[in-house]
């Protein structure tokens, strides 16, 4: 029920994180002034906070997608399973967020 | 029912060419068929974007020149943009009622969505070709 509700609303929020892939790739054509406004935005308070919640927009998707790729496959319909697997899918996709920022922070200190 | 029906013609015949129009078997397989491509170059998005992150200008074109990359950029975006538009095809069906309003936001997002994949697309070309 909730996952449900979730990957439609990190879907949506996804699709507009779509554009800010669109909108990168256009800078990074534009020029090395172009592209500075670009990092300036992703870079600032607000695109950090938005990257953070893109960042985990996309593993839950991708974790809630996979699982429900396998439920169209005809497993894990079993109630257990169901809410085993629902649980599975918010849990890994906030480790993976925690990976990927630890990671980012890490190399961020290093450079 | 009434003794005397106001409307003589069959049900059938009002059903007939409003009923499914056959696309729903196609948007289903191919929901499922760019969300498995999707696996693939979106972990693959996400270890790139990392690379760029702490790179400058130069480095950052660079790395997105490479062939592959070039390649499975375009391939992402395409693929992205497609599985986008729809999933918000089903949840506009889904919660917008009022038939024109509906019509009107599945048109303007398949416009966008077409728009910024050129565009995109385009961005990733003028790299890779140094134009």
């Amino acid at each position: 029920m909730v996952t449900s509700i979730l990957h439609r609303a990190t879907g949506i929020a996804l699709s507009v994180g779509l554009l800010l892939v669109a909108w990168g790739l256009i800078a990074l054509a534009g020029g090395e002034e172009r592209f500075g406004h670009f990092t300036a935005f992703v870079g600032s308070p607000i695109g950090i906070i938005l990257m953070i919640g893109w960042s985990w927009s996309l593993f839950y998707h991708l974790c809630n997608g996979i699982r429900h790729l396998v439920q169209d496959g005809g497993y894990g319909y079993e109630i257990v399973q169901f809410v085993r697997s629902s649980w599975a899918s918010i849990i890994v996709s906030l480790l993976l967020t925690a990976a990927v920022w630890a990671y980012v922070l890490t190399l961020g200190a290093a450079a | 029912m009434s003794a005397y029906p106001k409307e003589y013609r069959n049900p059938l015949k009002k059903a007939r060419g409003l009923g499914s129009a056959q696309h729903g078997v196609s948007h289903w397989w191919v929901q499922r068929v760019t969300a498995i491509a999707l696996v693939g170059l979106g972990i693959w998005l996400v270890t790139l974007v990392l690379r760029v992150l702490h790179a400058d200008y130069a480095t950052a074109r660079e790395l997105v020149a490479r062939p592959w990359n070039a390649v499975l950029l375009i391939a992402f975006v395409v693929t992205a943009f497609w599985h986008a538009v729809l999933g918000l095809q089903v949840v506009i069906e889904d919660y917008v009622h009022t038939r024109w309003k509906e019509a009107t936001l599945l048109m303007a997002i398949k416009f966008v969505a077409v728009l910024a994949t050129l565009a995109g697309v385009l961005a990733v070309l003028r790299i890779a070709l140094g134009a």
